[in-house]
């Protein structure tokens, strides 16, 4: 029998729902994947602190609405200089010692980084919930038999605009060039008498602005705490993996995928299991392809 | 315009390099000559700054270069071509060419090097948006020279641009280089094509373990017995 004819009305409402609820979740998860995958392929280091970057960004959209009555969409425009400032900082304090060290001791460098701001987070705002009421989270859209969080949209219009742009720059502007030559060979680029240095620090700079953006934006969505940022970051590895580790179009419809099966897996079988889909996913794919869905290409491959 | 005094360079506790002092006249072309693993590539990676030598001077004009980091070099117009050219594969020839002219120096002028190149390499100019890696492999060195030359060198050293290449090739190569010279380019060739390389140059040094043991005027040193013992390392 053609499955066709047994859709009735009801489900293809539930099936146009759960797409554009996809299409919505994968945008955010796209925004804070987009840093990480960035980070990685110029500069071949895990940031295993990513999410809680995402957590600062959370906390600082949550200040802002509770001491200064700042709408989480004003603070973006602030937090995306801010978190920039951060990311420099933390490279010259942090990731500029370990840059050309074994794996191993980056990975150490920034899981100890990530404990180290969770912690600091405890001891500052404690360890209670805390959101974001802003008018627009209240304010229901409803279109052609579906209903959406007003948040939500502009949470993901803003965040694929967002993402577009960083994917614009690295592929059409100078400097976007030059950071795609030092992820594939750092001599050669030294010979081009370029700072690789300062190449690394803008890297990780712009990096850590999107996942502080990113942090802003979902605030009226999620709740922060100080361990918020675990939440993102388990889908983003998954996202990274599965977009081809530091290709960022392959991050880009790898967040779609992520929150296909997040949203599709939750509407059948409930939320509390949408962590066991991504591992079961991110199994799939390390076993399957490796090197993710669109084989291996690498963030410095942009512009082919 | 180039002097290296009594340098010593090491890879971790293996030294490269024993002593080497030497000296690049303006708009001369100096050939470096040795047998594999004799430290020729190590002596332009001194110069360029990508090897900090443990010991000795390396002076380009008045200046003293030791403090100077390696991608400031280029600024003052001592560009590398290095060994296996090391063309950046995933780009397309424009955009590597565009990238050897990052040096300040070299941006204000960019379009009109980059014309200049094209015309030097016709072959380049019709595969301007192939990727780099897919270029043949006399095609990936017109690149990586083309791409150094965009930096607007004052010095031009080049390690062993002929390396795999069809005779026909070398050739036009060894052409390139005397065309380079002639615009006004110092040029320090380091090639295992010892014949070719000292009929182009002014003057040669040989190294051989690390140690400079024989320089001079390339032509006189093309007849030398010594120069056959020591390329050939016996
Ligand atoms: N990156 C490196 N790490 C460790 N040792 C190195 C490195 N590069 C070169 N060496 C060693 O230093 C010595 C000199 O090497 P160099 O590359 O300067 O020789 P070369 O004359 O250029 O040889 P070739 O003709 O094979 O290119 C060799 O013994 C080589 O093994
Ligand atoms: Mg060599």
């Amino acid at each position: 029998m053609d499955p066709a004819r047994r859709l009735g009305p009801a489900q293809i409402d539930v099936v146009a729902q759960l797409g554009v609820s996809t299409v919505l979740l994968g945008g955010i998860y796209a925004l804070v994947s987009v840093g990480l995958t960035l980070i990685f392929g110029i500069m071949r280091v895990v940031n295993f602190a990513h999410g809680e970057f995402l957590m600062l960004g959370m906390y600082v959209a949550f200040w802002a609405y509770t001491l200064l009555a700042l709408d989480p969409y004003v603070v973006l425009f602030v937090s995306i200089p801010l978190f920039f400032g951060i990311g420099v900082l933390t490279y010259v304090l942090v990731m500029r010692g370990v840059i050309h060290a074994s794996h191993n001791v980056q990975i150490f460098t920034t899981v100890g980084l990530s404990t180290a701001l969770q912690n600091a987070a405890l001891v500052a705002w404690t360890g209670d919930y805390r959101t974001v009421r802003p008018w627009h989270s209240a304010v229901v859209i409803r279109a052609l038999g579906m209903a959406f969080n007003l948040s939500q949209v502009v949470a993901f219009a803003i965040a694929v605009a967002l993402t577009l742009v960083l994917f614009a720059f690295m592929k059409w502007t100078h400097t976007g060039r030059v950071m795609r030559a030092t992820a594939q060979d750092h001599d050669a680029a030294t010979l081009m008498g370029i700072d690789t240095d300062k190449v690394y620090r803008l890297t990780f700079a712009i990096g850590i602005a999107c996942v502080g953006a990113a942090g802003v934006l979902v605030s009226p969505l999620y709740a922060a705490y100080p361990t918020a940022g675990l939440q993102f970051v388990l889908l983003a590895y998954v996202v990274v993996v599965l977009g081809g580790l530091g290709d960022m179009l392959g991050a880009m419809l790898g967040s779609l995928i992520v929150a296909a099966v997040e949203v599709v897996g939750s509407y059948f079988f409930g939320v509390a299991w949408k962590e066991v889909f991504y591992f079961v996913l991110f199994i799939a794919v390390l076993v399957l392809r490796p090197a993710g869905l669109f084989g291996q290409r690498g963030a410095e491959t942009l512009g082919v | 315009m180039l002097r290296l005094e009594a340098i010593d360079a090491f890879y971790d506790d293996l030294q490269a390099l024993a002593d080497v002092s030497f000296e690049v006249a303006e708009r001369e072309i100096l050939a470096l000559v040795g047998a594999n693993a004799a430290g020729k590539s190590t002596t332009l990676r001194v110069v360029s700054g990508l090897v900090a030598p443990r010991r000795g001077r390396v002076l380009f004009g008045d200046t003293e270069l030791t403090a100077v980091p390696a991608h400031l070099r280029v600024e003052r117009g001592i560009v590398q071509v290095p060994e296996g050219r090391r063309l950046f594969p995933f780009m397309s020839v424009t955009e590597n060419l565009l990238l050897g002219a990052h040096a300040r120096r070299a941006r204000a002028e960019r379009e009109r090097t980059l014309d200049y190149v094209l015309a030097l390499f016709p072959a380049l100019a019709d595969r301007k948006a192939q990727l780099a890696g897919s270029l043949s492999g006399g095609e990936q060195q017109m690149c990586a020279i083309g791409r150094a030359l965009m930096a607007r060198p004052r010095l031009l050293m080049l390690d062993e641009p002929t390396l795999g290449l069809a005779p026909v090739l070398v050739t036009k190569i060894f052409e390139t280089v005397r065309a380079i010279n002639a615009e006004g380019v110092t040029v320090l060739l380091v090639e295992q094509n010892v014949r070719q390389a000292l009929t182009l140059a002014h003057r040669a040094c040989v190294l051989e373990s690390g140690k400079l043991v024989l320089q001079g005027r390339a032509r006189e040193l093309l007849g030398d017995e010594r120069l056959k013992r020591a390329y050939l390392g016996l």
